[in-house]
């Protein structure tokens, strides 16, 4: 019975989009409220759901009864109830937002795509078969299509055209690494796919790794790793910035599939050799385009390009406590891009005028508050003392160590956290010190209401919180970081203990 | 000619002509190389399950003989939504080109293209 709570995190969205959807037109406070209010239901399930995935043992949920290889199972392990928690935490950041800021009121059904993005997400997080993953990717793109186009305008559609095109040709990739891996082994549960893999011919060896590079390759499309990066700059910052805020788990998702399946599929073998080059240009990218930036949305979008990669570097050494430094950090990375996303909305909806640009304007009520959140959201995501992001940012360098590559990954990640610094020190201040001689132009002003910072502040609380308690965090990282490379005990839990003894 | 050879030719072209259209710079010919792209992916699931003929895709008591149902399940999947995209990328175009005036997928709108000069040649 407890079992069945594991389907809880795509039941309770998949309720509360088709309860918000009845009040699109009339009482849109409900709405709202709805979203709002299953948000919270998530965020106590996967608490619940997190305590039991801590007692170390992977808990397979077949959805109907169905056994494993046959039927689908939903599968809670540690890292899965990780990420639904993070889920939870940020989507209720960005819906109380949303709905404080009214950017939910810009256009028709804001908190309906809201929810379905978020049950995509739990779903890809959560389920134990790859042609479902591809199914939850899919949900988890068509709202993010209607989310990203939420509010509308000219630059937001052609923006969203390449969106639309870029993540329809990796949908198209991604059918044909399943078709190869079909193909191979004849099956599609994960866990299943990985006794198989282990027992396979070595003629078929090639095919089977030419299938899980190109999930790897679409994998690293959606965590927008260099050379498939070029889509989400102009995404992102054509977006409205809660939205964003929201898409920055959507990196994550690509992050966690390559953490999941990699380790089953290719085993030893994995795509480490490949990622890691390209995490290390796309962290050099991604800091060099934040320091050229001249918009608030595409500082913003280039600094998540940055420590997304920061955090695929570490998940490229494929080792256990590279895996645990990279999960310590991907909380600290999804929060702080959040954060720095939310306080960018409220720069441009406090001052008033100059739309995106990062230039001095006149004094403006709470510019004060505004500084220090930037500065907050900077410190984060840089990986300054005190807040988390130091602390992984050195489990990462220390980590990298004994790998032969540890002086390219020491000159990269310090010298970008360098140009970073440089980037963000000069945004903030010509944001915050430098002073316009023109008149405050005070007429037509949205006043500073202090209720819409209030999920900064939330995200702010829990970057602290994750500062503070980087000791049990860690240890909690290091157990997860075990048991995704134990794929023999990931498969024992699905199809049963004696699967794979046999063959 | 085998079945093999035609229906891995079938999608080879159907790639091709999707890849060429999918990197064209107005948005209905994108448009037209994703459905082409979405057609090939088709027929590739579709032969996933190993080409066989004469057999039923369904299990039945005393049946032998019969070819694996599951790419067939997985082909009326991804029918379903590559159809649904195709519609919406339709959709989106037509917003795009009515909201900025030009059909090119960058958003940028094209300059006039040079007209040839009669007096620069000889």
């Amino acid at each position: 019975m407890m079992d069945a709570l594991i389907a809880a995190p795509l039941l309770l969205p998949a309720f509360a989009a088709t309860a918000s959807l009845l009040f699109w037109l009339r009482y849109r406070w409900a709405g709202a409220i709805v979203s709002i209010a299953s948000v919270m239901g998530m965020i106590v399930v996967a608490i619940i759901l997190m305590t039991r995935a801590a007692s170390g043992e992977a808990i397979a949920y077949a959805l109907g009864d169905w056994p494993a290889p046959f039927g689908i199972v939903l599968v809670l392990d540690r890292l899965s109830a990780l990420m639904l928690l993070l889920t939870a935490l940020l989507g209720l950041a960005v819906a109380v937002h949303a709905t404080f800021t009214g950017v939910d009121r810009k256009g028709w059904h804001f908190h309906p795509l809201f929810q379905f993005q978020l049950l995509g997400i739990n779903g890809a997080f959560l389920t134990g078969d790859l042609f479902n993953l591809f199914v939850f990717f899919e949900v988890l793109l068509i709202a993010s299509y209607g989310l990203m186009l939420h509010g509308q305008g000219a630059r937001r559609l052609s923006a969203g055209v390449q969106y639309v095109v870029v993540n329809l040709i990796g949908s198209i990739l991604f059918l044909i690494a399943l078709g190869l891996l079909y193909g191979v082994t004849g099956t599609l549960n994960m866990a299943d796919m990985a006794v198989r893999a282990a027992a396979l011919p070595a003629g078929d060896r090639g095919l089977l790794r030419a299938g899980g590079l190109l999930l790897a390759v679409v994998f690293a499309l959606k965590a927008a790793l260099v050379p498939v990066h070029l889509w989400l700059p102009r995404t992102y910052s054509a977006t409205a910035p809660a939205v964003a805020a929201l898409f920055a788990i959507m990196t994550k998702v690509g992050a966690y599939a390559i953490m999941r399946t990699m380790p089953l599929i290719l085993g030893d073998a994995g795509a480490g050799s490949f990622l890691l080059p390209a995490a290390l240009g796309t962290m050099l990218l991604g800091f060099i385009g934040l320091l050229a930036a001249r918009g608030l949305g595409d500082m913003a979008a280039f600094a998540l390009i940055g420590s997304t990669a920061t955090l695929l570097t570490a998940i490229a050494l494929f080792d256990g406590p590279a895996l645990a430094a990279a999960l310590y950090y991907l909380p600290h990375t999804t929060f702080s891009a959040a954060l720095l996303f939310l306080t960018i909305d409220l720069i441009i909806r406090w001052r008033g005028g100059e739309d995106e640009a990062i230039v001095p304007t006149p004094r403006y009520k709470g510019q004060g508050w505004l500084g220090f959140q930037f500065l907050a959201a900077a410190v984060a995501l840089l990986g300054l003392p005190p807040l988390s992001g130091f602390i992984g940012k050195l489990l990462i360098l220390q980590a990298a160590t004994p790998s032969p590559y540890m002086g390219v990954i020491w000159t990269v990640v310090l010298v970008t956290s360098l140009i970073g610094l440089v980037g963000l020190s000069q945004a903030g201040s010509d944001l915050f010190w430098k002073d316009t001689s023109t008149p405050p132009i005070t007429s037509d002003r949205s006043t500073a209401r202090w209720g819409e910072a209030v999920p900064a502040i939330f995200l702010l609380a829990l970057l602290a919180a994750l500062t503070a308690g980087a000791g049990p965090v860690t240890a909690y990282m290091q157990a997860t970081s075990a048991q995704i490379l134990d794929a023999d005990g990931y498969v024992g839990s699905v199809l049963g203990p004696d699967a794979g003894k046999g063959r | 000619m085998s079945i093999e050879f035609l229906v891995a030719s079938a999608i080879g072209v159907l790639t091709m002509a999707g890849i060429y259209l999918c990197l064209r710079g107005r948005t209905f010919p994108v448009v037209l190389g994703l459905a082409m792209l979405s057609y090939a992916i088709n027929l590739f699931l579709f032969a996933i399950g190993r080409l066989v003929l004469n057999r039923p895709p369904l299990y039945e008591k005393g049946l032998t003989e019969y070819t694996d149902p599951l790419p067939q399940a997985l082909v009326l999947t991804a029918i379903v939504i590559s159809f649904g995209m195709t519609a919406l990328a339709v959709v989106l175009a037509l917003r795009n080109f009515l909201e900025t005036g030009t059909d090119q997928v960058d958003g940028v709108v094209e300059a006039d293209p040079p007209r040839p000069d009669p007096e620069a040649r000889p």
